[in-house]
């Protein structure tokens, strides 16, 4: 087990590695000559050199890799926030897409598996049907059509919410009530796809737990429905559905680009357009490795989550 | 002796057919047997849902195709005057929709004023014209009022009116700056199809005409007398002027006064030479028959104009073309990438398979949107490629990755099977096992796959170019991403430049999704027979 685990988080530091090697040299390849700021010459000129800019990439690419490995520091950004370090130019906007995402998964995981269930005892009846439509549609339609939507309707018809994310300053505090209105409308557009998806996902697990034969032997050992359901179908429908709440909850880090591109939410994704808009090379770096991780995360956490979850499933055997 | 022997001896003609005069019950089969695909094509009619997707694509993919060949504007046609257009057809709104028609609520000033572009188009001579036949008026721009109200605000009350204003006459009149030559031909053209486009100029600023009178004389709607906004006649009382409710206009107890330009036998001037030697002159003209004259037809957009002037309809087309032609190409290169990859993992196996699925690994690791990025960095910026081109190649460089995944199982299930042993055996070369005997199972589940992958590809690049990584903004082509990008940004006031692409999109995603999950469900041959 605990092998496993190593053995599995090796490889992907391995994989981390090669893609960090791979878009280390293809940003170098573009990376231009700034132009220097006067004033500032000296410490421009300092942290250059620290980070060997006047060397062959391979050995920049050392430095690159031993200040991650020693300091903790990803380089400067020397456009977006100068001089800033690139960890404190993401830190700094983690947050608001923490919060957001966060917010969202806890309306909609739990209003997901809920209807789910519903429509899975409720199998080919009409309600069923309806539901299965309406999670079609819900599914399909790209996240961005939400936003547009309920910026529209809530927030210019019916004037109720405000259209973008009220500012930190503005709002005083991550956890103040203006913050959080001002979060509802990204929120409610983040939310549909997941209740959707998650609610899809339950209705086809529940589905085929309730048809097999440990379902038959509960009832006829004389459970009720509603025992049998919940003594024993679902326990059984969470493992593969539990997985994958936990690769979600990993994944709110990475959030939405284009939902925070719509609500000017001052999260991540806007800083990695930014990073391209204004070329700040380390910065653009730094959150490409960035999600990079997210994604890497994500796959070792679900993979081994299954086996926590699920003792029948056993570790390393494929 | 032995049995063989006896066997042997045992000559032809004890022999005889045992059924020789048996009438045979059984007959060959006569019907045509059934094939696979001809199968799954059989269970995917029934299914309802997904049929009527499939027709969906089908309109869209046509609208794609010839709204560019029949309509009378091109990708790059813009009229900078004729920005925001709500949605007209000239033929449907006999009916009384799409007659391109906005709510606004008219102040009473507004009102008038729009009451006086009706009145103005019908008096081109300078001779006056009354309320009434204002209204009355082709070029008046108020479609229907919904509703007259009043409010008091500290005692003095006050009208307006919630009206379904036309944005195509609203612009009423306009000043154009235009060769002295010019101007003849829109003459001789006006007097050649009667429709009036020359109108009187307005004394703008002179002696005459204090400026007090009008608010903004760059306002060629601004032709009769105010005083900040409100009509009024001048020199009838004491003061010097009177103001008019619309209430006496209405009745036609007072007449708007006009500050048209006149000389002194105070007949209308319908140009003022801006230019020496008379090579130049500013004309006022009606937007809307000038927009006829210059194009020749009567401006009418199905699906309105964008705050460029573009025509909001082919601009759509356009960026489905886009978007079609991306997610096809995408389609067959990855099919054809997954599958001789994949092909080649499952069939040989071993270290090949070891050291290729390593390579995967990592490709599919990489997030998409730093491949499209850097893509866009390393050929675009530098002109090595298109953008829609570098758009493809990062496409292309991680999406086959799910087809050859697939393909390999697929393989891995089929090698072992005894009529590909017994094809073996036959000799058959590795080639033609593969190609033969191994691929056409896999072809099913690639198929609805691949399938099930376009909306991915049409949602990407949408997203792409809404957050403008990608650059696909010009004259000449556009895309879904860039209209709502454009269009999100004045929804407020302008809900009409959104929501057609948004609702395109979202049908070609809902419509992909259920075509793709209908072909999955044919294909699948576990359902074979579940229907009756």
């Amino acid at each position: 087990m605990v092998k496993y685990v190593i053995k599995r988080i090796l490889l992907m530091l391995m994989i981390f590695f090669i893609i960090m090697f791979i878009v280390f040299m293809l940003i170098k390849q573009l990376e231009p000559e700034y132009s220097m700021d006067k004033t500032m010459a000296d410490i421009e000129k300092a942290r250059r050199e620290a980070m060997g800019y006047d060397k062959p990439l391979l050995v920049q690419f050392g430095i690159y890799v031993k200040n991650i490995v020693t300091k903790w520091d990803w380089g400067t950004s020397f456009k977006m926030r100068k001089y800033y370090g690139v960890v404190d130019v993401i830190a700094e906007r983690l947050p608001p897409t923490i919060l957001i995402n966060f917010y969202s998964l806890i309306l909609s995981i739990p209003l997901g598996i809920g209807v789910g269930i519903y429509a899975a005892l409720k199998k080919n009846k009409w309600q069923d049907h309806v539901l299965s439509t309406v999670i079609m549609i819900a599914i399909s339609v790209p996240s961005y059509v939400y936003a547009f939507l309920v910026q529209y309707l809530f927030g210019y018809r019916w004037q109720l919410l405000p259209l973008t994310m009220a500012p930190l300053s503005e709002a005083g505090g991550w956890f103040s009530w203006t913050m959080f209105k001002s979060m509802l409308l990204p929120i409610m557009s983040l939310s549909f796809g997941t209740i959707a998806g998650m609610m899809r996902f339950t209705r086809a697990e529940l589905t085929e737990v309730l048809t097999s034969e440990f379902m038959l032997l509960a009832r006829t050992k004389g459970l009720t429905k509603a025992q049998a359901t919940v003594r024993h179908a679902l326990n059984n429908a969470m493992v593969p559905i539990l997985p994958s709440i936990i690769s979600s909850f990993v994944g709110i880090i990475g959030g939405s680009l284009i939902i925070e591109q719509i609500f000017s939410v001052p999260g991540v994704g806007p800083v990695y357009i930014q990073s391209i808009n204004l070329l700040d090379y380390n910065v653009f770096m730094g959150v490409s490795m960035f999600y990079t991780f997210i994604g890497l995360a994500t796959t070792i956490v679900v993979d081994l989550s299954y086996g926590f979850i699920d003792p029948r499933i056993r570790m390393g055997a494929r | 002796m032995d049995k063989a022997m006896e066997i042997k001896r045992i000559s032809p003609e004890m022999f005889e057919f045992a059924q020789m005069g048996d009438k045979l019950h059984d007959k060959k089969l006569e019907t045509k047997p059934v094939g696979y695909f001809k199968d799954a094509f059989r269970r995917f009619k029934k299914n309802q849902a997904s049929v009527i997707a499939a027709i969906i694509i089908v309109l869209i993919i046509l609208y794609a195709i010839f709204v560019p060949i029949t309509s009378q504007y091109t990708v790059g046609f813009k009229d900078a005057e004729f920005k925001y257009l709500r949605p007209r057809s000239l033929f449907l709104e006999k009916f009384g929709i799409f007659e391109g028609g906005l709510e606004m609520t008219l102040s009473q000033n507004f009102y008038a004023n729009m009451v006086g572009i009706g009145i103005a188009a019908e008096d081109q001579n300078g001779e006056g014209a009354t309320w009434a036949e204002g209204i009355e008026s082709e070029y008046y721009p108020i479609l229907k009022i919904y509703e007259k109200t009043t409010q008091t605000v500290a005692g003095e009350s006050s009208n307006s009116w919630i009206c379904d204003v036309s944005s195509y006459y609203k612009m009423g009149f306009s000043y154009k700056e235009v060769a002295a030559s010019e101007y003849d031909k829109i003459l001789a053209w006006q007097e050649e199809t009667g429709i009036p486009v020359l109108y009187p100029m307005i004394n703008r600023g002179s002696s005459d005409t204090p400026s007090e009178w009008c608010n903004d004389y760059s306002d060629a709607n601004c032709w009769y007398a105010t005083k900040r906004g409100v009509p009024v006649n001048y020199a009838s009382n004491a003061a010097g002027y009177e103001l008019l409710t619309v209430e006496q206009l209405e009745s036609g107890a007072k007449t708007f006064q006009d500050i048209y330009l006149r000389n002194e036998d105070g007949e209308v001037q319908y140009f003022v030479s801006t230019a020496k030697g008379g090579t130049m002159c500013t004309i006022r003209v009606m937007t809307y028959n000038y927009y006829i004259y210059l194009y020749g037809h009567e401006p009418s957009y199905i699906f309105g104009t964008d705050g460029s002037g573009y025509d909001i309809a082919i601009r759509l087309a356009n960026g489905i073309q886009l978007s079609l032609i991306l997610a096809f190409s995408v389609f067959f290169i990855n099919f054809f990438i997954g599958t001789v990859y994949g092909a080649i993992e499952g069939y040989y196996g071993g270290v090949i398979d070891l050291i290729m699925e390593r390579i995967s690994d990592i490709l599919s690791r990489v997030p998409f949107i730093i491949v499209a990025t850097l893509f866009q960095m390393y050929l675009v910026a530098t002109g090595k490629a298109s953008t829609i081109e570098a758009l493809l190649f990062a496409f292309v460089l991680t999406g086959w990755l799910g087809t050859a995944y697939l393909v390999r199982t697929q393989f891995y299930r089929f090698k072992t099977q005894e009529y590909v042993f017994a094809a073996r055996t036959l000799g058959a070369s590795d080639f033609r096992l593969i190609a033969k005997h191994i691929y056409p199972n896999t072809l099913g589940t690639i198929i609805t796959s691949s399938i099930l992958g376009i909306p991915g590809v049409i949602f990407t690049e949408s997203s792409l170019s809404y957050l403008g990584i990608i650059n696909l903004d010009g004259t000449e082509q556009t895309s879904i991403g860039t209209m709502l990008a454009n269009g999100n940004a004045i929804m407020a006031e302008h809900p009409h430049v959104i929501l057609f692409p948004a609702l395109v999109i979202s049908l070609l995603m809902i419509s992909f999704n259920l075509f793709g999950n209908g072909l999955r469900d044919a294909f699948n041959p576990s359902l074979r027979g579940s229907e009756g």
